[in-house]
């Protein structure tokens, strides 16, 4: 197990709860109490500790290297899945995944960034940083969607675009635009989730839809709290300061009206309990689709274009 | 050629503070180090006459260049506000009206209508000079209304962007601009109202990842940054030098996204052929 810094207090618990399952293993002596009174123990300071978390700490969580990534969830929730590979124009973007499956009877589309689960598939996925074929991947699976008059589902965890020279060249701004535009577009429901990072562009470029949920433990900003320090702050020290400035938390996205609700993790998190986390989420997307169905498609783009257009806030002056 | 001797005089009065070309005597060329005079280089379209750089010149510039006449502002009255009460070691209310007193500007972009070539057109113009020409609530809205007011007067629409990106201060509602002000030009569309994007020095990050590159004609003046990530953060990440003229309009041209690049003194006749053009498709 991995433990934060705030999760600290937390190992030593498990630990003493890995010790006294060792002595029940041995045998002799009857622990039960002890087990029970270790795990009641432990979920409460699970309370005590996510409960209170910062902004900061939220964005730690939505990074935590066991938190579970699109694939997880993709083959955990869908009965049958599909995965498509490709842009047709370039490449296949290891960054974003997709494909069509099935969740109870309905088919669908599904879209998410995918981050590696070890060393050696994080530098494969690019570390779910996306380049531009990624994005056109995307938007030709979201086309196929529409053809077929299947909703789709976007799966938002990205540290951000990749801002690499090929990405340049070959148009990541172009990508992420044109995405926004077919998005807002789209004749079939788009429903969106933030499962873990929620960076800027390269997050929006799969994120426009009729809803918008976040999880839990996810953040969702115009930029990451450190870039933001060391543009704002000139240094890479004040992250901690940044992401309180930026208000990027699940809660305050909801509060702002820039978000449709928030989803609730399991105890600890999501990584703390992924079967559970995915039947959660499952059991969302089976309502928001079945809902979002039943609108005609020009419906549907209306209100979804009504939605952005009130993002903003601004005040009017007097004339001079 | 009334147009172009306002623009050398700039003589419209409420607009004489609102310059962003640079005022005093001398000019000294940020790329080749030629010094000149301001008129010298007013006279030439705030274009260095040795090494043809295109100095960054502010919204009203470019209507005074584009418009045949007088023209009117629109939508002037909507202002940020610190919704967030953001800080960083400056508050952002504080950037805002520092922003407004050095620009006398009201925000980052200023949306005019007029003709060009008696052809009615609406511009809205980005200013580097009101925080780097960042894209707040304010940009995405006024550009909201831009389009709006396009489609009920059934005239196209041209923006000038020249934008570092969003406006961090203003957090998620800036990044939501994106969305908005791309939604919105999906409804342009839909109406078959042409949509010029015109790029100049420099378009980066969400201006460039959304509206920017979303022109029915995507064009720019020469040598202009453009791109999604900054340069110095693609140096970061690659840890390498970046290639000569990176970036940069012609690289861009190069790569197929744009459609053309065009001189700042040719402008305004490009724009009259490409209205002409969209406007009488089957002129005798
Ligand atoms: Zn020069």
């Amino acid at each position: 197990m991995v433990f934060l810094e705030f999760e600290r207090p937390l190992e030593k618990l498990y630990e003493q709860l890995e010790k006294i399952r060792q002595i029940e293993s041995e045998g002799d002596i009857d622990v039960t109490d002890k087990v029970k009174e270790l795990e009641s123990k432990i979920k409460t300071k699970q309370k005590e500790i996510y409960s209170n978390l910062s902004g900061w700490q939220k964005v730690q969580l939505s990074r935590h290297p066991e938190r579970p990534y699109s694939l997880y969830y993709i083959e955990t929730m869908f009965k049958k899945f599909v995965e498509l590979h490709g842009d047709r124009t370039y490449g296949d973007d290891k960054a974003i995944v997709g494909g069509i499956g099935r969740i109870n009877g309905q088919t669908l589309v599904v879209i998410g960034h995918q981050k590696g689960v070890n060393t050696k598939m994080r530098q494969y996925r690019n570390f779910g940083m996306a380049n531009p074929e990624g994005y056109r991947k995307a938007l030709r699976l979201m086309k196929l969607a529409e053809k077929f008059n299947y909703p789709v589902v976007c799966l938002i965890d990205t540290p951000g675009a990749y801002p690499g020279l090929e990405a340049e060249e070959r148009g990541q701004a172009e990508a992420i635009a044109k995405n926004l535009l077919e998005m807002a577009q789209l004749r079939v429901p788009i429903v969106c989730y933030i499962i873990g990072e929620g960076a800027s562009g390269g997050a929006l470029g799969i994120g426009l839809g009729d809803r918008v949920y976040m999880l839990e433990n996810t953040w969702y900003s115009v930029i990451s709290p450190e870039s933001c320090s060391s543009i704002l702050w000139r240094s890479w020290d004040h992250k901690e300061e940044a992401a309180e400035s930026l208000k990027l938390t699940a809660d305050h996205m909801l509060e702002f009206g820039l978000i449709d609700d928030v989803i609730k993790e399991p105890l600890g998190g999501a990584h703390n309990d992924p079967e559970k986390m995915a039947k959660i989420l499952k059991s969302h997307i089976k309502k928001e689709v079945a809902t979002l169905m039943e609108l005609t498609p020009q419906r549907r783009i209306d209100q979804r274009i009504k939605k952005y257009c009130k993002m903003g806030v601004y005040q009017t002056a007097a004339a001079e | 050629m009334g147009w172009f001797k306002r623009f050398k005089e700039g003589i419209q009065t409420a607009t004489k503070n609102k310059k962003e070309a640079p005022d005093g005597l001398w000019y000294k060329c940020k790329k080749c180090n030629e010094t000149i005079t301001v008129k010298e280089l007013r006279d030439n379209y705030y274009i260095c006459p040795k090494c043809e750089y295109h100095t960054r010149i502010g919204s009203y510039d470019y209507f005074e260049l584009l418009f045949d006449g007088k023209y009117d502002i629109l939508f002037d009255n909507l202002v940020s506000k610190d919704f967030l009460e953001f800080t960083d070691l400056v508050d952002y209310k504080d950037r805002l009206v520092k922003a407004k007193e050095k620009t006398h500007l009201n925000e980052a972009i200023t949306v005019a209508v007029g003709k060009i070539a008696k052809k009615p057109i609406l511009i809205s113009a980005m200013d580097f000079s009101f925080i780097g020409g960042s894209m707040g609530s304010v940009v995405g809205e006024k550009i909201s209304r831009s389009v709006d007011y396009c489609i009920e007067h059934k005239i196209p629409y041209m923006n000038i962007s020249k934008s570092g990106g969003a406006r961090m201060m203003e957090s998620a509602f800036s990044l939501m601009q994106m969305a908005k002000t791309s939604a919105k030009l999906s409804q342009l569309a839909r109406k078959k109202i042409p949509y010029f994007s015109f790029l100049t020095d420099p378009t980066t990050g969400g201006v460039t990842a959304s509206f920017a590159m979303l022109g029915d004609i995507n064009f720019s003046e020469p040598g202009a940054l453009i791109g999604f990530a900054g340069p110095r953060v693609i140096k970061e990440t690659i840890k390498r030098d970046l290639p000569e003229g990176f970036q940069s309009s012609e690289f861009l041209l190069e790569h197929g996204f744009l459609d053309f690049i065009v001189d700042r003194k040719s402008l305004r006749t490009k724009l009259a052929d490409l209205l002409t053009l969209f406007s009488d498709p089957q002129a005798a």
